[in-house]
C-alpha cells in the first residue's frame, strides 16, 4: 500500500481548474519531487496531503484512508512541513520552535530538550550556541535549518517541503540540499518536495513528477527523466544545458 | 475656600477615574473577544465594524440624549454615562484586535496550522502574543479618549471632572474650568505614558 496516494484528484477555485485528474502513488521511503512552473498546481497538490486543501473531486489517501476521514490535527502531526518563508514563531526561541509539536504531543521537557539538541546537531548548528536564540538572531540559511529540524521534531513518517530552499543564496542552497540528502539517509522519511528548479529535482528526488498546468505530465526517476520526450519535460531539461 | 476646592478636586478626580476604569473594563471585555470573533467570522465584519464606526460618529451629547430614555441602561447618572463611554471606546479596541491578529505573518500562521495546532492553540500561543502590542495600542488610544470624553458625564448627573467644567462655563469662572480640565489632562498624559510602557513591554520580539 502506498503511503500517500492521489486518486483522480481535481481541484477548482471558483470554477477555475488548478489540478486535473491527478493520480499518483508515493511509496514509503521515497523522495517524490513535484516539479512544475509557477501555477502548475504543485503547491496545491502538496497542501492536499496534510488536509490544508480538500479535493473538489477524487481523494487523497494517507495510509489508505482519505484525508477527509482523518482528524486534521492527527493527520498534520504525522507530517513535517517546511515552506520557503520558513514561518518560525518570532516570539519562540530556537528550542521552543523545534520543540513545538513534541510539546503539543505532551512530551516531557527533558525529552524535548534532548530531541532538540539531537536535531540541532543533525542540521549542523551547535545546540549550546543556538538553542536559546530567537529567529531574528539567525541568518536565512540557519532559519531554514531550524525549519527542517522543526519538521523532524516529533519523528513524523512524512515530510512536506514547499520550495524550502528557494529564497537562499546558491551556496547556502547547495549546503542545505546536501544536508537534506544526509538527513534522508539518516532518518529514511518519505518526502514530498515541491520545486520549480529542475537541478534541485534531479539532485534530491528518487522520483520526479512533472506537472503541467494542473495535469500530470510524467513520473519517473531522475535518470529516466533525462530522456523524457514531452514538450514540457524538454523545456525543463533545456534549463540543465546552460 | 482653597482647601474646599482641593478637596473637591480630589473627590471628583477619583469619581472621574471610576467612570473611566469601569468603562474601559467593560469595553475591553467586549471589544477584544469581538475583535477575535471578527477574525474567525468574515461575514460579521461589515456589520460589527459598521456598528462601531457609527457609534464613533454620533456626537457625544446626542448619544447621551438617545440613551436616557432606554430602559435598564438609560436614565440619569453614572450607568448611562458608562454605557456611552463604552460605545465610544469599542471601535479602537475592536479594530486593533482584529487588525493585530490578521497582521500576524501569514507564513507563521500557515506553519502553525500545518503542524497540527488547533484553532485555540493558534490563537493563544501564536496570534494573541504577536498581536498583543497592537491590541494594547488600541486600548491606550481608547483610554486617553475616554478620559476626555468622560467630562460630559456631568451633564446627566454622572459626576467626574466635568462637573467643574460645566459649572465654570455656566458661571464664566476660569478657575473652575481649569480645576476640571487640568486634572483630566494630567490623567490622560499619565495613562498614555503608562499604557505606552506596557505596550512596549508586551512586544514579544
Amino acid at each position: 500500500m502506498a503511503l500517500v496516494e492521489f486518486r483522480g484528484v481535481s481541484y477548482e477555485i471558483a470554477g477555475k481548474p488548478i489540478l486535473l485528474d491527478l493520480s499518483l502513488r508515493i511509496e514509503a521511503g521515497e523522495t517524490l519531487v513535484l516539479l512544475g512552473r509557477s501555477g502548475s498546481g504543485k503547491t496545491t497538490a502538496l497542501k492536499m496531503i496534510n488536509g490544508m486543501l480538500v479535493p473538489t473531486r477524487g481523494q487523497v489517501l494517507v495510509d489508505g484512508k482519505s484525508t477527509t476521514e482523518w482528524d486534521p490535527i492527527r493527520l498534520r502531526r504525522r507530517m513535517g512541513y517546511v515552506i520557503q518563508e520558513v514561518g518560525l514563531f518570532p516570539h519562540f526561541t530556537v528550542r521552543d520552535n523545534i520543540g513545538l509539536v513534541p510539546k503539543l504531543e505532551g512530551w516531557t521537557p527533558a525529552d524535548i530538550d534532548s530531541r532538540v539538541d539531537l536535531l540541532l546537531e543533525k542540521v549542523g548548528m551547535p545546540p549550546s550556541e543556538f538553542r536559546t536564540r530567537y529567529p531574528r538572531q539567525l541568518s536565512g540559511g540557519q532559519r531554514q535549518r531550524v525549519g527542517v529540524a522543526r519538521a523532524l521534531a516529533a519523528d513524523p513518517p512524512v515530510l512536506l517541503f514547499d520550495e524550502p530552499f528557494g529564497a537562499l543564496d546558491p551556496v547556502t542552497r547547495l549546503e542545505l540540499q546536501q544536508q537534506f540528502l544526509a538527513l534522508q539517509r539518516d532518518f529514511k522519511k518519505t518526502s514530498i518536495f515541491v520545486t520549480h528548479d529542475v537541478r534541485e529535482a534531479m539532485h534530491l528526488g528518487s522520483n520526479i513528477a512533472l506537472l503541467d498546468r494542473g495535469r500530470l505530465d510524467f513520473v519517473a526517476p531522475p535518470r529516466e527523466f533525462r530522456s523524457a520526450v514531452s514538450p514540457e519535460a524538454r523545456a525543463f531539461l533545456a534549463c540543465l544545458e546552460n | 475656600m482653597r482647601s474646599d476646592l482641593l478637596e473637591e478636586i480630589s473627590r471628583l478626580t477619583a469619581d472621574h477615574l471610576l467612570l473611566v476604569v469601569n468603562a474601559m473594563v467593560v469595553a475591553i471585555a467586549i471589544g477584544v473577544p469581538l475583535g477575535i470573533l471578527l477574525t474567525r467570522r468574515p461575514k460579521a465584519r461589515p456589520w460589527l465594524l459598521g456598528f462601531a464606526n457609527i457609534m464613533q460618529t454620533i456626537p457625544s451629547l446626542a448619544l447621551l440624549g438617545f440613551l436616557i430614555p432606554i430602559p435598564f441602561i438609560g436614565g440619569i447618572g453614572k450607568r448611562t454615562a458608562i454605557v456611552a463611554l463604552v460605545l465610544y471606546a469599542l471601535l479602537p479596541i475592536l479594530r486593533n484586535t482584529f487588525v493585530g491578529i490578521l497582521g500576524v505573518e501569514a507564513a507563521v500562521c500557515e506553519s502553525a496550522v500545518a503542524m497540527g495546532m488547533t484553532d485555540s492553540q493558534l490563537l493563544r500561543q501564536v496570534q494573541l502574543p504577536l498581536a498583543a502590542p497592537t491590541i494594547m495600542a488600541g486600548i491606550r488610544v481608547a483610554t486617553v479618549t475616554t478620559i476626555g470624553t468622560a467630562t460630559i458625564a456631568a451633564i446627566i448627573g454622572g459626576g467626574g471632572l466635568g462637573v467643574f467644567i460645566f459649572r465654570g462655563v455656566a458661571s464664566l469662572d476660569t478657575v473652575q474650568i481649569l480645576a476640571g480640565a487640568v486634572p483630566a489632562a494630567l490623567i490622560a498624559l499619565a495613562a498614555d505614558g503608562g499604557l505606552g510602557w506596557v505596550e512596549r513591554r508586551l512586544s514579544p520580539v
